[in-house]
C-alpha cells in the first residue's frame, strides 16, 4: 500500500505539473481540461465536508454550485450591460472583479445553506436526502423561469471577469487562480477535520447520543457543516461559470448534484484527496471514454458499481488502505 | 439532610394505556450509589430517559442541583454537570481511545483551527480520566479494536472527563465477564466520592455489593427504597420483583 500522504503529494504534484507542460507545448485545451477538474474538486470538498465529515447525504448540493454560478452571471452580466443589478433600497452594480463575485457567491450560498440546512435537519436519512434533492430542484425551476436572466437558455458572459495583477485570459493564469484556491480549501479542509470541531462533527455521524450526552449539540454542529460545504461549492459555482462564461440551469440540476457526489464516492469518502481523485479521473473519463461513445456514462456507471461493491473508500482507499488513526 | 443532587418529584409518563413511569420520585445524594432495579419492562430505561432528556415526561420534574432541568434537552442536563454511560456502548468506534475521551472536554466546539490533539490541557484531562479507568495505554488505539469489556470502561471514561456532578449509568456491567465486572465494580466503588451514581443493573450481586440505598421499580412505580438490607428484608418487593408467594 501507498501512504496517503505521499498519494497525495503525487496528485497534487500532477496538478502542477499537467498544465505547466501543457502551456510549454501550447496545448490550452489540456489546461481548460484540467481547469474543469480542478473547480469540480473544489465544488467535491465542499460536499465532502458535509458528507465525509458530517455523514450528510446531500443530494442537492447543485443549489449551491448553482447560486455561485449566478452570482457571477448577474453580477457580471450587468456589468457588461451597464445596468445595476438593484436600484432600491439603494444602487447596486455589477462587477467584473473576480474577488468581489466570489465574495457575493460566498455569502449567497452560506445563507441559502444555512436556511436549506436548518429546513433538512429536521429530517434524517433517506428523507435529508429527498429534501436536499427537493430544493435544489425547486432552484433549478426557478431558474428555468427567471426570464430576466435568460430563463431556460441562461446567461453568457463575453469576457472572463478580472484578477488585480493576472491576465484571466491566459487559461494558465485562471487555472493558477482556481488550483490557489483548491490549495486553501484542502488546508481548510485538513484543518477541520482534526479541529475540536472536525472532532465533534465526525463524533456526531457515528454516535449522536453521545455527543448530546457531553453536552453537544449534534444537529448544530451538522448545520454548520452543511452552511461551510454549501459555501465552499458556492465558490466553486462562481468559478465554473467564469470558466464557461456561462450560466445556466442545468448548474442547479439534480444531475449536478450527482456528478459532485459521484467525484466524492469515486475518489473516497471522508479522505482529503478523495474529491480531487475522482473530479481528476471524472474529467478523465469524460475525454477518453466520451470521445469513444456518446453513452459513455453507462461505462462510468459501471466503474462506479464497482467501486461501491468493492472498494468501499474509493481511489485513494484503494491506493492507500484504510485512513490511518491519527494519536 | 442535605439537598439531593439529583432528584425527580412524581414523574410520570404513559404511552397510551401503558403507564411507564408512575408518580416516581427518587433522589441521590452527594457520595452515594442509588441502584435502581427492576425485572424487564419495569420501566427503568424510560425514567433515565425523562432523568437525562431523551423523554419528555407528561407530569412531574427533575431537579439537578435543585435546578429544574425538566425541559432542558440533553446536551444542556450534560453541560450541568449530568454524565451518562449508556447501556449499549455509545462510543465513535472509527476514532481513537484519546478521540473519545477527549469529546467530554469539548465544552465548546467552535474551533476550527488548531488541532485538537494540540491543547494539552484538554488532552491531559481526557489521559488522567483514561488513567483512572486504566485505558491510558490504549489511547491510541482505534475504539473498534477495543474488546467489549474496554469499551465499557471508556464509556465510563468519557463521562468522566466532564467533571460531572452526578452520573447516571445503565447497566455498565452490561456483557462484562467476572474478571471484568470486579474491576469496575471496584472502579465505581472508588468513583461515588467523586459523583454520586444513580445505576442502573441487573446483577444483584453488583447492586448489593455497591449500592448505599436501593430503589425498585415495578410496573412504573416505585414500590420501595431503602438500603441493602431493608430491601433484602422487604416482603413487597421479594413478592414483586422476585416473585415469592406471601
Amino acid at each position: 500500500m501507498i501512504r496517503e500522504r505521499y498519494l497525495n503529494g503525487a496528485i497534487l504534484a500532477l496538478l502542477f505539473i499537467v498544465p505547466l507542460w501543457a502551456h510549454l507545448a501550447d496545448e490550452p485545451f489540456t489546461i481548460t481540461l484540467a481547469t474543469r477538474a480542478v473547480i469540480f474538486a473544489l465544488a467535491a470538498v465542499g460536499l465532502n465536508i458535509a458528507l465525509g465529515l458530517g455523514g450528510l447525504v446531500s443530494l442537492g448540493h447543485a443549489a449551491f454550485f448553482g447560486i455561485g454560478g449566478y452570482a457571477m452571471g448577474i453580477l457580471a452580466f450587468h456589468a457588461q450591460s451597464f445596468t445595476p443589478v438593484a436600484e432600491w433600497p439603494f444602487v447596486i452594480h455589477g462587477t467584473k472583479s473576480m474577488p468581489v463575485i466570489w465574495l457575493v457567491a460566498v455569502v449567497t450560498s452560506t445563507i441559502a445553506a444555512l436556511i436549506i440546512g436548518i429546513l433538512s435537519l429536521r429530517t434524517t436519512g433517506v428523507y435529508f436526502i429527498m429534501i436536499t434533492l427537493a430544493f435544489g430542484q425547486m432552484l433549478y425551476y426557478f431558474a428555468i423561469s427567471w426570464r430576466a436572466y435568460g430563463g431556460e437558455d441562461g446567461l453568457s458572459i463575453y469576457i472572463r471577469n478580472d484578477f488585480p495583477g493576472l491576465n484571466t485570459l491566459i487559461p494558465l493564469h485562471f487555472y493558477g487562480i482556481c488550483l490557489a484556491i483548491l490549495c486553501v480549501a484542502l488546508l481548510f479542509n485538513a484543518a477541520l477535520a482534526r479541529s475540536p470541531f472536525g472532532l465533534a462533527l465526525n463524533a456526531a455521524r457515528q454516535t449522536p447520543a453521545r455527543v448530546q450526552a457531553v453536552g453537544l449539540n449534534p444537529t448544530r454542529l451538522k448545520l454548520v457543516a452543511f452552511v461551510i460545504s454549501g459555501a465552499v461549492t458556492g465558490l466553486a459555482g462562481a468559478l465554473f461559470a467564469d470558466l464557461n462564461r456561462f450560466v445556466s440551469p442545468a448548474m442547479f440540476s439534480w444531475q449536478m448534484s450527482g456528478e459532485i457526489m459521484i467525484f466524492v464516492i469515486l475518489g473516497g469518502v471522508a479522505r482529503l484527496f478523495g474529491p480531487v481523485t475522482g473530479a481528476v479521473l471524472f474529467v478523465g473519463f469524460e475525454l477518453v471514454l466520451g470521445g469513444l461513445s456518446d453513452y459513455w456514462l453507462i461505462y462510468l456507471g459501471f466503474l462506479l458499481l464497482l467501486i461501491v461493491l468493492f472498494a468501499r473508500n474509493g481511489v485513494i482507499g484503494l491506493l492507500a488502505g484504510k485512513e490511518a488513526v491519527h494519536d | 439532610m442535605t439537598d439531593p443532587v439529583l432528584a425527580t418529584y412524581g414523574l410520570t409518563k404513559r404511552f397510551g394505556a401503558l403507564t411507564a413511569s408512575d408518580n416516581v420520585s427518587i433522589d441521590l445524594h452527594a457520595g452515594e450509589i442509588h441502584a435502581l432495579i427492576g425485572p424487564n419492562g419495569a420501566g427503568k430505561s424510560t425514567l433515565i430517559a425523562q432523568i437525562c432528556g431523551g423523554l419528555t415526561p407528561d407530569a412531574g420534574r427533575v431537579e439537578l442541583l435543585r435546578q429544574d432541568v425538566t425541559h432542558l434537552p440533553t446536551e444542556a442536563r450534560a453541560q450541568a454537570g449530568l454524565g451518562r454511560t449508556f447501556q449499549i456502548s455509545a462510543l465513535a468506534m472509527e476514532d481513537t481511545v484519546l478521540q473519545n475521551a477527549l469529546l467530554g472536554t469539548l465544552s465548546s466546539p467552535w474551533r476550527f483551527f488548531k488541532p485538537a490533539l494540540a491543547r494539552h490541557d484538554l488532552r491531559d484531562r481526557a489521559m488522567t480520566a483514561l488513567d483512572q479507568v486504566g485505558l491510558a495505554d490504549h489511547a491510541a488505539m482505534r475504539t473498534a479494536e477495543l474488546s467489549h469489556g474496554l469499551r465499557r470502561q471508556l464509556e465510563v471514561a468519557v463521562a468522566l472527563t466532564l467533571k460531572p456532578k452526578a452520573f447516571v449509568m445503565d447497566e455498565p456491567m452490561a456483557g462484562l465477564g467476572v474478571d471484568g465486572s470486579k474491576r469496575m465494580t471496584g472502579f465505581l466503588d472508588g468513583l461515588r466520592q467523586q459523583a454520586p451514581i444513580l445505576l442502573v443493573e441487573h446483577d444483584m450481586d453488583v447492586v448489593f455489593a455497591l449500592a448505599d440505598r436501593i430503589s425498585v421499580l415495578v410496573y412504573g412505580k416505585v414500590i420501595a427504597t431503602g438500603t441493602v438490607d431493608e430491601i433484602r428484608q422487604s416482603r413487597a418487593v421479594r413478592e414483586a420483583y422476585l416473585g415469592e408467594a406471601s
